[in-house]
């Protein structure tokens, strides 16, 4: 009997379109034809068209000076520096605002999610309303509203100056500074305190940029204490569940995790340099750009909405059976949250909440519309205009949100394959 | 034993008795769902101080509203005027002035009914989709939409006899809602070259060519399928359609339009503007995208390692990178890529290039749904003895779609709302580019809440009006019963 795999005696070229043996290869085979030729022609196009301009391609750019201003660099840079200087801060600003963003919009989408399913009637309307509202109009709006209203509703710093006139005369201010005294918020930013310490331990220099060694104390510190609480947690539960009763742990976790960094801010003179008015401007403490708290403010609350309704799906992903065994076993509503609920909506909760991450990570690229010097902003903005080689930058450009996206995406598949279901 | 004596029977039941006041009516319920624990009563108290606080401080604004004047200094001067002097009103005068150019930018005003009319067939090409084969739906959509077409033409100043044609048109696709109902679907077939020949102008024999490039492949095919069969005379119509499209059509339409010059007015693509430009380049993408995500989802879950490994590098490669980088690649970087001396539109640069950006996004959650199917559903086409196109066709690509719903609507929202980043690569979108020129003008400086609130307002309607539509529609399909 004819064996359905047999080769074929007489072989027709029809066969390689009609017979499901060859007809992968043959579709393959067309459409890497085809995808050589189209990548052919787009490389061919860009090679006449670079000729026709007389450009090449040639990242040297990246180590000429870039000689323009960046407001908010958090690692050394002057206008000498190089344009690469100038994309490393571009992305440090990215990084920077990603990371605030996402933990600020975490914190407030969770609540807002499991607000939204309370009992409460208000509490669970306004919060409805809350995300309907975000989730269905364009960030660049809250964006821009955010930043138009910062601008163009504080006072000016010549407000402050007068006010500080008006004082003296005896006359009520017009402007006056916000926290009894240690915040101004003017049109041009938010003056806050800066801290610094006193008796610090100086700073480690490692190429031009200048480490804090205070600073890495204080965090080696509390990395310490965090630990330290995690075992005497454990050593609670062991305890637990030898004997049934837990040990009183709050006040200690308490001690641990506050007092040694108490102690040490103490020891080396922790202070706070507070903004005064200058002869023109505030001096002292940090200044914040608009353009910064605008962007944080619109993509926390923007993205908080979408995790609001991530976190509300994953509590209602959870059958109610779930939640009345845990009644019937006499759990306490807090506790049936705790143990039974969370840990099961997690599982479902992660995963678009990573998604959520990445896309507030995307989305700090519309710092453009406040003039946000973040990534696209230094290299895909000036340093664009300003070599003219769009070609170069929009690849590095593109090259860095991809690795930054595959990393965090890389993480969200590690998590989903370590948290699966393990079936047969 | 003598019979003890009881000494109480009923013999009667009493009558039910109302639940404790504390039990019933409205004290119930706010014991229930305001004031049920001390946490919930903080909660309470908080959100109502929220909302208070909320509605003192905007209620004077609403309420002190200006409809009638020319700059804001004279809106204010009204609200000082009326409500004393230091209270707050909105301004709505100046939406009562630019409002056309938050809906059409610089479109010519005697032209407003071409975009206008535009936008009702949309609603007409839709109808056959949203409610398939529903005759009643069908009629009442269409004929509701030819209403409101012509009161809103009317009210624009269009000149009666431009009316006049648009309510024979409606009257006439109407009839054919009601008497052939399956045929309303060449209306939608032939929409996209109707919207684009309406917003664009020109000639239009150009927008006749490209139909005819379609007519040619059907013609091909249906001449070389008993020959040659699905797959070669499918691709022989598509190649023998790009000789027409690339190298015959212009010369064609060329000779028509000098020997029968027909047409409209051309508008540029820099006129557009406003919700006119959002809507054009969503719907577009909107319709381009839907059939290329399902493509590459499909590609992504092929046996085909080259096919597979090329769908996941474009996904993967899309959704890696912000649009914004894609928009300026539509304006800075296509130039290199393309042919020298090629030039076109930036609308339809954008176009392309967001019609691709939402494409990845519908291709994952559609391959989302074709995941959650059952092998059993695969597994029963093939025992039928279906080839891959007609499993797709008749079984998974029905209950994929299906379950992937809500994820494909939640994408179209995403990319009508992403229509607004636009503005970064100079078009006139209605959030940044219109309100920057109203904000700019010199009556108008420093005006924010009320155009912002007013654009706000639109995209809200319309994003939630799509968000609801497709809980309706998982309603309406959902066919299991759990």
């Amino acid at each position: 009997m004819a064996i359905a795999s047999d080769a074929p005696k007489d072989f027709r070229l029809s066969m390689l379109i009609y017979d499901t043996r060859f007809r992968a290869f043959t579709i393959q085979v067309i459409v890497l034809i085809l995808v050589l030729l189209s990548a052919a022609w787009l490389v061919n196009n860009t090679i006449v068209n670079l000729a026709a301009k007389d450009k090449d391609i040639d990242f040297g750019f990246l180590s000429a000076r870039a000689g323009y201003d960046i407001g908010q660099a958090l690692i050394p840079y002057t206008n000498d520096s190089s344009h690469f200087r100038a994309a490393m801060v571009g992305l440090v600003n990215t990084l920077v605002l990603a990371f605030i963003g996402c933990v600020f919009a975490t914190i407030l989408g969770v609540t807002a999610g499991v607000l939204r399913l309370s009992n409460n009637w208000i509490v669970a309307r306004l919060m409805t309303v809350y995300v309907e509202m975000f989730r269905n109009i364009p960030l660049l709006l809250w964006i821009i509203l955010a930043y138009v209203i910062l601008s163009e509703t504080l006072p000016t710093t010549a407000d402050f100056r007068k006010s500080a006139a008006l004082i003296a005369d005896g006359q009520p201010p017009i402007a006056t500074m916000s926290f009894g005294g240690t915040v101004a918020l003017t049109n041009q930013g938010l003056n806050v305190p800066a801290p610094f310490f006193a008796r610090g331990l100086g700073f480690l220099n490692i190429g031009d940029l200048a480490l804090s060694l205070s600073f890495l104390a204080v965090a080696a510190v509390v990395a310490v204490s965090i630990f330290v609480n995690m075992r005497v947690l454990r050593s609670a539960r062991v305890i637990q569940e030898a004997t049934g009763d837990r040990p009183v742990t709050w006040w200690k976790s308490l001690l641990i995790l506050l007092g040694p960094v108490a102690l040490m801010c103490i020891a080396m003179g922790l202070s706070f340099e507070l903004p005064v008015m200058g002869k023109f401007n505030f001096a002292g403490g940090i200044s914040i750009d608009h353009a910064f708290t605008a962007m944080l403010v619109a993509l926390t609350l923007y993205t908080g909405a979408f995790i609001a309704e991530a976190v509300r799906a994953g509590i209602q992903a959870i059958s109610r059976g779930q939640s009345e065994a845990a009644f019937a076993l006499g759990l306490r509503p807090n506790r049936t949250m705790n143990l039974i609920i969370l840990p099961q909506a997690l599982r479902v909760i992660i995963p678009p909440l990573i998604s959520q991450w990445l896309n507030l990570t995307k989305n700090t690229s519309l710092g453009i519309a406040v003039s946000y010097l973040d990534l696209r902003g230094t290299l895909g903005g000036i340093t664009l205009n300003q070599t003219g080689r769009e070609l170069e930058c929009m690849l590095l450009m593109m090259l860095i949100y991809l690795v930054i996206s595959l990393i965090i995406s890389s993480l969200a598949n590690m998590y989903n394959a370590s948290m699966k279901l393990k079936e047969r | 034993m003598a019979p003890t004596s009881i000494a109480f029977t009923r013999d009667t039941m009493l009558p039910p008795e109302l639940p404790p006041s504390s039990q019933r009516g409205a004290v119930k319920w706010v014991r229930e769902n305001l004031f049920s624990g001390v946490l919930n009563s903080i909660l309470t108290v908080l959100a109502l101080l929220a909302v208070f606080l909320i509605i003192k401080a905007s209620l004077p604004w609403w309420l002190n509203s200006v409809w009638n004047a020319s700059s804001l200094g004279e809106c204010r001067a009204i609200v000082a005027a009326s409500a004393g002097e230091g209270a707050s009103g909105a301004c709505w005068a100046m939406i009562r002035e630019r409002w056309h150019q938050f809906i059409f930018g610089f479109y010519p005003r005697e032209l407003w009914w071409r975009p206008t009319l535009a936008f009702g067939l949309l609603f007409v090409a839709l109808a056959p989709v949203l409610y398939s084969g529903n005759a009643r739906l069908n009629t009442l959509m269409v004929g509701i939409v030819g209403m409101v077409l012509v009161v809103v033409l009317f009210l624009l100043g269009t000149d009666m006899q431009h009316i006049g044609l648009v309510a024979l048109l409606m009257a006439a696709l109407t009839v054919v809602a009601r008497f052939a109902t399956a045929k309303l679907i060449y209306a939608t077939l032939l929409y996209p070259f109707v919207g684009f020949f309406l917003l664009w102008g020109g000639s239009i024999w150009g927008p006749i060519g490209v139909i005819a490039g379609f007519g040619i492949m059907v013609l091909v095919y249906t001449l070389l399928q008993s020959r040659l069969g699905v797959v070669m005379a499918t691709s022989t119509g598509f190649v023998v359609a790009c000789i027409w499209w690339l190298a015959v059509q212009t010369t064609v339409t060329t000779a028509l339009h000098s020997a029968i010059p027909l047409g409209l007015e051309s508008i540029d693509s820099d006129q557009f503007g406003g919700f006119l430009l959002a809507f054009t380049i969503g719907v577009t993408s909107i319709c381009i995208s839907l059939p290329i995500g399902i493509l590459l989802a499909l590609g992504r879950r092929s046996d085909m390692f080259l096919i597979k490994t090329l769908c996941v590098g474009f996904i993967e490669f899309i959704r890696g990178v912000p649009l914004i980088t894609m928009l300026f690649t539509a304006s800075l970087l296509l130039q290199y890529f393309l042919p020298p001396q090629t030039n076109f539109d930036l609308i339809l640069r954008v176009i392309i290039l967001v019609t691709l950006f939402a494409s990845a996004y519908i291709a994952e959650v559609i391959r989302g749904g074709l995941a959650a199917l059952p092998r059993g559903q695969y597994e029963a086409a093939d025992g039928l003895g279906l080839d891959y196109w007609q499993a797709q066709r008749l079984i998974i690509m029905p209950q994929a779609l299906k379950i992937s719903i809500p994820g494909i609507v939640s994408s179209f929202i995403g990319l009508f709302k992403d229509t607004t980043l636009v503005a970064f690569v100079g078009l006139m979108d209605p959030l940044k580019g219109v309100t920057t020129i109203v904000r700019a003008d010199i009556n108008w400086k420093g005006i924010y809440w009320e155009p912002y609130i007013f654009v706000g307002a639109i995209f809200f309607v319309v994003c939630f009006g799509m968000s609801r539509y497709s809980m309706y529609l998982e309603k309406k399909l959902k066919t299991d019963h759990r």
